[in-house]
């Protein structure tokens, strides 16, 4: 089975169990705070004079299990990391935004999901807070049109983790966040020592086998790493629906069955359908494609694709359709395997490559000339010069071609809308 | 005659004996599987402060969805015959509710009271607490998320941001504790 479960991505009412399912997440969340004391202010306050860091220590202990959990199950093949959701980097707004709520945080003595704990337990000033966040959410929603270009668009990063930004594999992140974390425990019970008179004795001593477990637990997922590429390909399902019914297949037969193969005409079709959003690779050397590319793909040579699986992940929409192209299909084949290893949704090579589509569109073009070339992934035409997209048939006629004749192998597979997950 | 139950009698479903709150090590072990289990099923951590908003849009689009389709931030959520409410962080929210009043009742917390420092009075300490929620929601949107939705459940899927943005509540809070001391000590 795959983890996260498809259908519990979002709620949806022909699905009530994720109503319900959600709801046992915010139950058991709510319920742990209170019963970690966050429903009474004055001790989340006291976290910022020193005197009881609660505060820091459950959070930073349930950042540091949830987190080796997480990717130790990844390292492990058990959660695909590409459906989870990653908060997507705003630096200015993050920043802004962060300082903002820690006055609020000093000033209300809460922070919104404890609040909650407090409201719901009867304690006067958590409804108080709860009634002001409605006030803060709606000056919001009305003052952002104010800055919306630099709410939405200043130092817009995407999908980036600390793993991008250090150059480190997962495994050994999590590690260093639980060493960081296992350091902070310790100061933070030197400063409950001296600021809040507290007697360490006194603590018990199953924390000490507690954070060695812990720190075990992280050394292990930094040893097993992160999944190779090959084996998320061979975990990777193409869902179609045939007769009414869904079935599935491995992505090897959906490649031997021709399921993603799509012929140009169809290509040339999907060009013009406003419902879907297409992005065309051309993972050809950049020497090939300034000769010859269909208008509108972009340039990704096929050494330099995997470097660039985060970006693609993380502006992928749930109507986007992506189509490999190469002069043949080998080396688009290379690459549709790479991509559907990486879980970006609805990928799909051109059927006989760039061959094939001048075969179909470039017939009557005086200038493309048929050579005589049997080596794979090579163009069987010669150009008399690098023009790119200026040739005829790198942006067919719509009109002449209108009534172009294909079955269509295009089947769109709903993921995950990437912009409505998340708190935001 | 009534007396007024005292922490050491059990008296009914709200009179039951206070215990103390868990080990914070505990706690926040049991936090972390629960935060685990959410991202491990369905994809989502916590969160909390997406409800807040969306509860706003919902009212807002009630009383007047003209001026939602003209809000580009709302226009989002409700724009059009788009539902606000139809989202997952929604039953997450009122979960929280009940699970918060579940386990107060149970370890004999839920009374009416304010939780404040000793040298403040209560309506001093209720408008601050209302002036921090509106300040903390306003933050948390910009943010686009809140301590559980950003620091916490970006935190664990080692969002950059987020630990950026975790940084900046700690370091806005410290930087004004001095000044609100009075409040709270």
């Amino acid at each position: 089975m795959n983890f996260p479960l498809p259908s519990f991505l979002a709620v949806s009412a022909s699905n009530p169990w994720t109503y319900v399912l959600f709801g046992v997440i915010g139950f058991a969340f709510g319920f742990t705070l209170e019963m970690s004391g966050f429903g009474n202010s004055r001790k989340l306050a006291a976290q910022f004079y020193f005197t009881d860091l609660t505060v820091l220590k459950v959070m930073f202990t349930g950042i540091a299990v949830a987190m080796t959990l997480t990717f130790g199950a990844v390292g492990l093949g058990l959660l695909d990391f590409s459906q989870v959701w990653v908060n997507l980097t705003y630096v200015p707004s993050g920043l802004l935004g962060g300082l903002i709520m820690g006055v609020g945080f000093i000033i209300g003595g809460f922070c919104p999901t404890t609040s909650l704990a407090s409201a719901s337990t009867g304690k006067i000033d958590g409804m108080f807070f709860v009634g002001g966040g409605f006030v803060g959410a709606f000056l919001f929603g009305e003052t952002e049109k104010y800055f919306t270009n630099w709410y939405n668009n200043a130092g817009y990063y995407g999908r980036l983790t600390l793993m991008d930004v250090f150059g480190l594999p997962a495994g050994v992140i999590v590690l260093l966040v639980v060493c960081m974390a296992l350091f902070m425990f310790w100061g933070a019970e030197q400063l409950e020592h001296i600021f809040g008179k507290k007697d360490l004795s006194k603590e018990p001593k199953l924390r000490i086998y507690a954070a060695g477990t812990l720190f075990l637990l992280a050394l292990g997922v930094a040893l097993i790493g992160s999944p190779s590429t090959d084996q998320k390909y061979s975990k990777a399902t193409i869902l179609r629906t045939v007769d009414d019914k869904p079935v599935k297949y491995s992505a090897d037969e959906a490649l031997a069955q021709r399921l993603v193969q799509i012929v140009p005409a169809e290509l040339f079709k999907t060009r013009y359908d406003q419902k879907v959003r297409l992005t065309m690779i051309d993972v050809r050397p950049e020497a090939d494609y300034n000769l010859f590319h269909i208008r509108g793909a972009i340039n990704i040579p096929a050494p330099q694709l995997k470097a660039h699986i985060p970006s693609l992940l993380a502006t992928s929409a749930a109507n986007s359709i992506y189509v490999v192209i190469s002069n043949d299909e080998t080396l688009a084949t290379q690459a549709w395997k790479l991509l559907v290893a990486e879980s970006l949704p609805n990928v799909y090579l051109l059927e006989g490559g760039l061959n094939n589509w001048i075969a179909v569109f470039g017939k009557t073009d005086p200038q493309i000339q048929p050579l005589a070339s049997s080596l794979d992934e090579q163009l069987k035409y010669s150009f008399p010069a690098a023009l790119g997209d200026r040739y005829t048939c790198a942006d067919p006629d719509p009109i002449e071609n209108e009534k172009i004749e294909f079955t269509p192998r295009i089947q769109l597979q709903l993921k995950r809308d990437k912009s409505g997950g998340g708190c935001g | 005659m009534m007396t007024v139950s005292t922490n050491t009698e059990k008296k009914g479903l709200f009179g039951r004996p206070e215990k103390p709150y868990v080990h914070p090590y505990f706690g926040g072990t049991v936090l972390g599987i629960v935060l685990f289990l959410a991202l491990f099923l369905t994809g989502n951590g916590l969160g909390s402060s997406g409800a807040t908003t969306r509860l706003v849009a919902q009212v807002e689009d009630l009383i007047s969805p003209a001026h939602v389709d003209q809000t580009p931030y709302l226009l989002k959520m409700a724009g059009g015959d788009k539902n606000p409410i139809d989202d997952w962080i929604i039953p997450v929210f009122f979960g929280a509710l009940i699970g918060g009043f579940t386990s107060g009742t149970i370890f004999g917390r839920t009374r009416l009271e304010t939780t404040k420092g000793p040298n403040v009075s209560d309506r001093k300490r209720w408008l601050l607490a209302f002036l921090g929620g509106v300040l903390f929601l306003y933050g948390a949107r910009m943010a686009r998320g809140c301590t559980s939705g950003q620091a916490l459940t970006g935190g664990t899927t080692l969002a950059a941001g987020s630990w950026l943005i975790m940084f900046a509540i700690f370091g806005g809070a410290y930087a004004v504790a001095y000044f609100v001391r009075k409040m709270w000590n």
